[in-house]
């Protein structure tokens, strides 16, 4: 069993549903409940086989494991398959939160599920490959051919304005990557080989790690979102489905953060050093910003998506912070987030597929019917605030205290971005949740069924788990990302010596 | 002199030509005499000749061989180009024969032209000489002005032809002023021979002139800037059919050309070449991604689309290295599936009252024939450069070559291009999956189907083997290297 490819596995076994699925036919009620099972079943058997490789990874190990390795475009550049202790949690992440979206697009969706189904199952193939890619070209093989779903899944059971939205978010991705890709070329004729483990060794010069760094910005700045180019996620949240939404909340805006810590910082110190003053400072204007932009938000899923915006700000500010809490608490910040965003576009489906609007000022007063709701409901938002005893707070916090050792004035400024979001999400909360049920629509509203429960309470119990006990994240994430500062500080002193020496 | 004219040159490198044209003489003579009924035996027969003589291709051994006085080469590359094309226009050819019954085309000369013009592009790709090229070229080209007006009672097929014909004679005009050019300061019509003396002489401001001539010349018949004027009209007028078969084959044969002008002719002045080639690569994408926003007819946006395509397989060729060979050849083979399967699709736009082709006829084609909507956006996405499908390792391919060769700005303009380019192709895919859907197509003839299907499929699975052609690309890039 040991020598089975597991990872490969998990990356393809979606794309096995997707097939399966193709060979049901017609579009009777009873065809679309078989599909959609058969493609929970098959996230189910995806998830299950992946927390199989976590239970055989070792995180005392900082380097790759599970490696797979296999000719493909010939030269050097070849399919190769790892993981280790920063990739694997966003692989569970993934496998995680597809049946949750899959369950949850069970009854909303009723227009071409076969279609829908196999959209899904397709992107999730391309976000686990993306985690386990070990060779650059199909990194970007990967990451490029996700957007292909996305869009699908956008613009065919979007809302009102889906065209629009799916073009923006396909063009601006597009953007960023093409830039990345020319760097990727680069790379590959500098040293011979897109093999990741290779090129982590691979001492780039500092003018050429410039370009190279900036050219992956590009891409991962705007899959992130940092400010300024993060206009195109409110526009794809709140037109997306909300399963689409989840995925693209939940795992998508994370290809951003990894591909910082995967490329970016280990790959390019020197450069990744000289911009970091950049990148903080975008942060913070993220944070701030986009905190204040949700504070007048009309419409629930764009408000949650300018949330998302500011709470990304601490990711890439933790990341690039380069110490020991920042780095692991950005990793953090980022599952926390996968989860409790995640949830939050969960529960704004629920009331969605009541209420059929998504306008904060039509409801009001929901804890009157729908107590359950109101108590998850809660949960999240004060995981999104980062209460301590949720997830949300151990990343807020490691963040700010990573780089409060490096630039106090940037921890002072994120620091007020925390009052900002407690500003936004309370206030959220009590104009959905609390007042007096005065709405006639909302008089004969339900609370959650069973399903509905059996997607977001696993949710909350985790966001519970992971506030109060941290550790089997942070037990993974440590070893990996000791090594990955070790080897950035060794190599921004080596590149001291060498300007020491030219002088 | 009198010797060598006595004895017959070597024939056997140029069999799949003198087959190709005996071929077409003795269907012209079956046409002529049989009558219209012949005109599905014609074809069929002109598809059995183009396979008979690729199967020559294929089994002909490996090595490089010249006869006529060395005007004439068969070398790795050639065969390879060759086979492509003649993949063009049997694809083209099989794909015409429902729409000839159904639009009243069906006259036996179509065939025949086809294989007269087959003819003249593997003449084009085995060159050695520049009065080989204008051979080759100009039987090419008159049977493809033919060919555009074909259908002679419509004022659009008329129009087209007719300007293709005018630009198309200026455009000769400039490459026999160009090639008349280099004959005088090198005295030379040979591949080899203006090389050497190139080589020995340096690149006076004659020769300069005259390689700019002939790249005019030559970058109008792939429809580069600022010689594309003539594409968007040609290509709307034409029947379709026939816009097909122009897009396909011989865009392949004129782009071989000009890789084996500027690495044999002009080797020794790469300095000079590139430049014109980066500028006019530029212009082709820049231009292809712009103007194709604009347009509804779905035939006239494979214009423009093919104008930024050849834009892009000559970043590889501007890269002027063996990296870049290779990124070209495998770019024509992506295009050469992408446009022929893409306009299938387009033939297969019929309704009861006849052929549509505004981009809105494909409205909500997914609810319509799901099969058909999902092949096109592959194709789509295909075309856009998008991963996972074949034109990814294409635009890899190329820009690769161009990043290797240090050619940045090219690089950044050419991948911003691409960017803007796939707004159009998303457009289509947008009409096909997201809007409400237009009255549902004819059945498509079986023909069209299957190259539909062929060149999805292998565009959708290329990733998976690539290495393959890419050995081959190499071993043929290596004629020149």
């Amino acid at each position: 069993m040991s020598d089975w490819p597991l990872l490969s596995t998990v990356v393809f076994l979606p794309l096995v549903g997707a097939m399966m699925i193709l060979l049901v036919k017609g579009d009777t009620a009873i065809a679309r409940r078989n599909i959609t099972n058969v493609a929970l079943w098959t996230t189910v058997v995806t998830f299950l086989i992946s927390l199989l490789i976590l239970s055989q990874f070792d995180s005392s190990n900082a380097g790759f494991q599970m490696q797979e390795t296999a000719d493909w475009l010939g030269g050097s550049i070849a399919y190769r398959m790892g993981v280790d202790g920063i990739s694997i949690l966003f692989v569970i992440l993934t496998t995680a939160l597809m049946p949750a979206a899959i369950y949850a697009s069970r009854n909303s969706i009723q227009k071409r599920v076969k279609e829908y189904m196999i959209a899904f199952l397709v992107l999730e193939t391309m976000m686990i490959g993306v985690f386990c890619a070990l060779d650059l070209v199909l990194f970007y093989l990967f990451f490029e051919a996700g957007l292909i779903p996305m869009f699908l899944i956008i613009g065919i059971w979007g809302g009102q304005n889906r065209v629009y939205a799916s073009f923006k978010f396909f063009l601006y991705t597009l953007a960023g990557s093409v830039l990345m890709l020319l760097a990727v070329m680069a790379m590959y004729w500098d040293a011979g080989t897109t093999d990741i483990v290779t090129l982590l060794a691979h001492p780039f010069s500092p003018q050429m790690q410039t370009w190279l760094w900036l050219a992956f910005f590009a891409s991962f700045a705007v899959k992130m979102p940092m400010w300024p180019v993060h206009t195109w996620l409110p526009d794809a949240h709140v037109q997306a489905p909300t399963a689409g939404s989840v995925i693209l909340a939940g795992v998508l805006l994370k290809m951003g953060g990894y591909g910082f810590l995967r490329f970016s910082l280990p790959m390019f110190p020197i450069a990744s050093d000289m911009f970091a003053p950049l990148v903080y400072t975008l942060s913070v204007i993220a944070i701030i910003y986009t905190s204040l932009v949700a504070l007048a938000q009309q419409d629930i899923k764009k408000l949650i998506a300018y949330s998302s915006v500011a709470h990304m700000g601490y990711v890439t500010m933790g990341v690039f912070s380069m110490t020991q809490q920042g780095v692991q608490g950005g990793i953090f910040q980022m599952i926390s987030h996968g989860i409790v965003s995640g949830a939050l576009f969960l529960c704004v489906g629920v009331v969605y597929d009541r209420m059929h609007t998504r306008e904060i000022s039509a409801y009001g007063g929901l804890v009157n019917r729908m107590p359950v709701f109101a108590t998850l409901f809660m949960i999240f938002t004060m995981a999104n605030v980062g209460l301590p005893g949720t997830s949300g707070f151990i990343g807020e916090f490691l963040t700010i205290i990573g780089v409060f050792q490096v630039n106090t004035w940037v921890a002072l400024f994120a620091a007020t971005g925390v009052i900002l979001s407690a500003s936004y999400a309370l206030w959220l909360y009590r104009r959905i949740i609390f007042g007096k049920l005065e709405k006639e629509s909302l008089k004969g509203i339900l609370d959650m069924d069973i399903r509905e429960k059996t997607i977001l309470v696993p949710l909350a119990v985790l966001t519970i788990l992971f506030g109060f006990y941290p550790a089997p994240i942070q037990n993974v994430t440590a070893v990996a990302v000791e090594n990955l500062i070790n080897n950035y500080q060794a190599a921004l002193s080596a590149a001291d010596k060498l300007a020491l020496l030219a002088q | 002199m009198t010797t060598e004219l006595a004895t017959l040159p070597n024939l056997m490198p140029a069999l799949p030509e003198i087959l190709l044209a005996v071929g077409a003489m003795v269907l012209l003579m079956l046409g002529a005499f049989g009558g219209s009924k012949t005109s599905q035996v014609v074809n069929g027969l002109a598809v059995a000749v183009l396979i008979i003589a690729g199967a020559i291709l294929l089994l002909s051994s490996g090595g490089t061989v010249t006869t006529f006085n060395d005007a004439f080469i068969q070398d790795p590359f050639a065969r390879l180009m060759k086979v492509l094309v003649l993949i063009g226009s049997g694809f083209s050819l099989a794909m015409s024969v429902g729409y000839t019954q159904e639009e009243k085309f069906d006259r036996f000369e179509y065939p025949v032209l086809v294989l007269l013009a087959t003819v003249g592009m593997m003449l084009m790709l085995s060159a050695n000489d520049m009065i080989a090229v204008y051979l080759g070229l100009e039987l090419q080209s008159l049977t493809l002005y033919v060919l555009s007006s074909f259908k002679r009672d419509s004022a659009k097929a008329t129009e087209a032809g007719l300007k293709y014909f005018v630009l198309g004679a200026l455009s000769s005009g400039m490459l026999l002023y160009g090639m008349s050019l280099v004959y005088g300061f090198t005295g030379q019509t040979s591949f080899v021979g203006i090389a050497e003396a190139v080589h020995v002489e340096g690149a006076g401001i004659g020769v300069i002139f005259g390689l700019v001539f002939i790249l005019a010349g030559l970058t109008f018949k792939i429809s580069a800037v600022p010689f594309h004027m003539w594409t968007p009209d040609v290509y709307e007028g034409a029947p379709t059919p026939v816009t097909a078969f122009l897009a396909a084959a011989p865009k392949v044969a004129a782009m071989g050309l000009i890789v084996r002008v500027v690495m044999t002719a002009f080797d020794p002045m790469d300095l000079q070449w590139q430049q014109v080639i980066t500028f006019v690569s530029i212009l082709s994408m820049v231009l292809g991604a712009f103007a194709a926003i604009g347009q509804r007819n779905i035939k006239r946006l494979m214009a423009y689309s093919s104008i930024s395509h050849m834009g892009y397989a000559l970043v590889g060729l501007a890269a002027g290295s063996s990296a870049g060979v290779v990124g070209v050849i495998v770019y024509l083979i992506t295009y050469l599936a992408m446009t022929l399967g893409t306009f299938a699709a387009i033939m297969s736009m019929r309704r009861r009252d006849g052929m549509v082709e505004r981009i809105d006829d494909l409205a909500g084609l997914s609810r319509n024939d799901l099969p058909m909507a999902v092949l096109l956006g592959v194709l789509m996405f295909s075309l856009a450069g998008i991963p996972w499908m074949g034109g990814f390792i294409g635009k890899w391919f190329v820009f690769s070559a161009a990043i290797e060769a240090g050619l940045y700005p090219l690089a950044i303009i050419g991948v911003l291009a691409s960017v803007v380019g796939a707004f159009y192709y998303l457009r289509i895919v947008k009409i096909m999956f997201f809007d409400d859907p237009a009255p549902v197509f004819e059945r498509p003839a079986n023909e069209l189907r299957l190259v539909l299907v062929i060149s999805g499929l292998f565009m959708a699975s290329m990733v998976f083997y690539v290495s393959p052609i890419r050995t081959v690309a190499e071993l043929a890039a290596n004629s020149f290297f």
